[in-house]
């Protein structure tokens, strides 16, 4: 634990800035409503909040549940490291995406109603079924974090046991979740541009989201090596890496198989405006970063590494925001550009997002020291029945 | 599938361009049935506009409403059940259990739901096929309004009985289809045009199928994906530390 004096900075002073204008935002969203603060209209019912702060933040989440896999069902144990800043990220990611919805739906305090209204033939009412469920998931995977720290041996036994079915819940929640996503658009035929278009979608949004998470796990190691000094071994995120580059090839492959068949590879070249955006979310977030993947020199350089990655990211931001809205605006006969305080509620959950889990990585167990093993060891032998009582670690 | 059909004996509209001269009658007269501000003049369908009538040239007048369809995708897409397709025909719609998602704004292929951005309390507004007055036996606003006959209601049977007799009597004043007869699986609104359908603006190339059912054909994975992820994960589960249980029995070490 770092025992620094707190002294605000620059990125500090710009977080409270945008705070600030947040709650302004914020008191004229309810005040208001929606047409007050933001750029959406009957055209376009769906735009930045959606767009990003919902597809993105549910997308990039997904090293949640491929890593959490891999090391507990498929037993690769050299990724362990990575495993509590993934949770970590997924549960910050997954919350934030809760409280994205609370800005961008009309009616917010009406949440719950499909936990007792049932709509089973909406794709809409399975994703507030997973984005329940996996935030529960998420929470119980992340609580032994929290029970270390606080030194009950008990409760992270019992949190340990559990965590194998845990692990097999998230993945299978997750691939419906992130599915279900691009289930959303099946029924916009007409609507969505046949570049994006397919009824595949439910299968491009888990593929492009398995890579997305990959990437976010060496952007996030960068961040906490450059805010904390402790980051991942390189050996590892070369790792990390490679899976990247062949997620990067799965999902490639299988796009341009699915528009070959669908015969929308011309409309690649056909120089139109969508055209240009399929370009661009391809170029930056597939071709490029999986061409740089492949040199060694690239994956074993954590800079060069973090580079490819960032692309990686910023592709399939474009790819979900080329969805959600660059793909509509033909049928929809207009264009769509979010507000600044549409901007400003993004840039606050983003904000958010960074500074929790800043400050998590600096007080709970996360980095480095993955799990304590004399913690675990001393609780199994304990009587059957008996409370274990340790003094609070300080 | 789960697909609902169209109801022959359900209330539809007949909507026949040849015979409408444009004088917005119907507009007026659904904003006056819903206590709506406006002249009826109006292009653009909103949250207290349910219906417009649109000049499309030549003295052609297009109206614009809910299509009322008999597998709605508005009703298909809400994740708590707001829409429900009444067996009496219209689609009408339950604010009170809305969240306010917007998923049917993007779903309905005719683009016809609107949201009222205005208010802190929204809700989504659409035509209601004047529920209330046709469970009472009445007529629709529009209908009742109409004075040349261009909006005509009955039921569905009735109503494509008529549009064909229509295009039969008279075949060189009729494109021979009439949209909504198979559109998404039929709708309760049914349009007469003297020119192709997309001549007019409107939709076309929408199929025949029920919209639906393209998400429930992911939809209905689920139980399998539920199975197949149990079943799978827990059998690699099983042998990565089976072998990794073997490998450490073999050197004759504890794991």
């Amino acid at each position: 634990m770092r025992n620094e004096r707190f002294r605000p900075g620059f990125w500090t002073w710009l977080f409270a800035l945008i705070l600030a204008a947040a709650a302004v935002v914020t008191v004229l969203r309810y005040w208001k409503g929606l047409g007050a603060v933001t750029n959406l209209s009957d055209r376009f019912p769906w735009g930045l909040w959606v767009g990003f702060d919902v597809l993105c933040g549910v997308g990039l989440a997904a090293g949640g549940f491929t890593i959490t896999t891999a090391v507990y069902v498929f037993n690769l144990k050299r990724f362990k490291p990575i495993v509590r800043p993934t949770i970590l990220t997924a549960f910050l990611g997954y919350i934030l995406v809760a409280v994205g919805l609370m800005y961008d739906l009309g009616k917010p305090w009406n949440i719950w109603h499909p936990m007792v209204m049932w709509n089973p033939r909406s794709a809409m009412f399975e994703v507030s079924w997973c984005v329940m469920l996996y935030l529960t998931v998420l929470a119980l995977e992340f609580s032994g974090v929290v029970f270390e720290r606080l030194g009950w041996k008990r409760a992270v036994a019992i949190q340990h046991a559990a965590t194998v079915p845990l692990v097999i819940a998230g993945a299978i929640i997750s691939t419906l979740h992130q599915s279900s996503l691009g289930t959303f658009y099946l029924i916009t035929p007409g609507k969505l541009h046949p570049l994006w278009y397919t009824p595949m979608l439910p299968w491009m949004f888990y593929l492009s989201a398995i890579a997305g998470g990959l990437a976010m796990m060496i952007v996030e190691s960068r961040l906490s090596s450059r805010a904390l000094g402790r980051g991942l071994e390189m050996p590892l995120l070369a790792s990390i890496g490679r899976a990247l580059m062949v997620a990067l090839g799965v999902y490639a492959t299988v796009r341009f198989a699915d528009m070959a068949r669908l015969g929308v590879l011309g409309e690649v070249f056909s120089g139109s405006r969508e055209a240009r955006f399929f370009q661009l979310e391809m170029a930056i977030g597939v071709i490029l970063p999986m061409a740089l993947l492949a040199f060694s020199a690239v994956r074993r350089n954590s800079g060069r590494l973090y580079g490819a990655a960032l692309l990686v990211v910023a592709g399939f931001v474009v790819n979900r925001l080329n969805v959600s809205i660059t793909g509509l605006e033909g049928a929809q006969g207009g264009h769509y550009a979010p507000t600044v305080a549409e901007g400003i509620i993004t840039l606050m959950l983003v904000g958010i997002g960074i500074a929790a889990f800043g400050i998590a990585v600096r007080f709970l167990p996360i980095m480095a020291k993955v799990e304590e093993p004399e913690l675990l060891a001393s609780v199994e032998p304990s009587p059957a029945g008996g409370l274990v009582t340790v003094p609070m670690r300080s | 599938m789960i697909a609902l059909t169209p109801d022959p004996k359900s209330r539809a509209l007949l909507f026949d361009v040849t015979r409408c001269i444009g004088c917005h009658a119907c507009a007026q007269a659904c904003k006056e049935s819903h206590g709506f501000a406006g002249t009826g003049e109006e292009t653009e369908l909103d949250a207290t506009t349910y219906t417009v009538v649109l000049d499309k040239g030549d003295d052609r007048y297009l109206r614009r409403m809910c299509m009322h369809c008999a597998d709605p995708s508005c009703a298909s897409a809400c994740p708590v059940g707001a829409f429900t397709k009444t067996t009496l025909g219209p689609v009408v719609y339950d604010g009170s259990k809305c969240l306010g998602c917007r998923y049917c704004m993007i779903a309905c292929p005719f683009g016809v739901p609107r949201y009222e951005w205005s208010k802190p309390v929204p809700v989504v507004r659409k035509c209601d096929g004047c529920i209330e007055r046709q469970e009472a036996g009445k007529p629709t606003a529009c209908t009742e309004a109409c004075p040349a006959e261009a909006t005509v209601g009955g039921t569905r049977e009735e109503m494509l009985a008529e549009a064909k007799k229509r295009i039969a009597e008279n075949p060189g004043a009729y494109h021979p289809e009439i949209y909504g007869e198979h559109e998404v699986g039929g709708t309760n609104v049914f349009i007469l045009s003297p020119v192709p359908f997309d001549e007019l603006g409107m939709k076309v190339g929408l199929g025949n199928e029920p919209l639906p059912n393209l998400t429930w054909a992911a939809l209905s994975k689920i139980p399998k994906v539920v199975g197949v992820g149990c079943v799978g994960l827990s059998a690699i589960y099983w042998i990565t530390h089976r072998r990794q249980e073997v490998a450490a029995a073999e050197r004759g070490e504890e794991e």
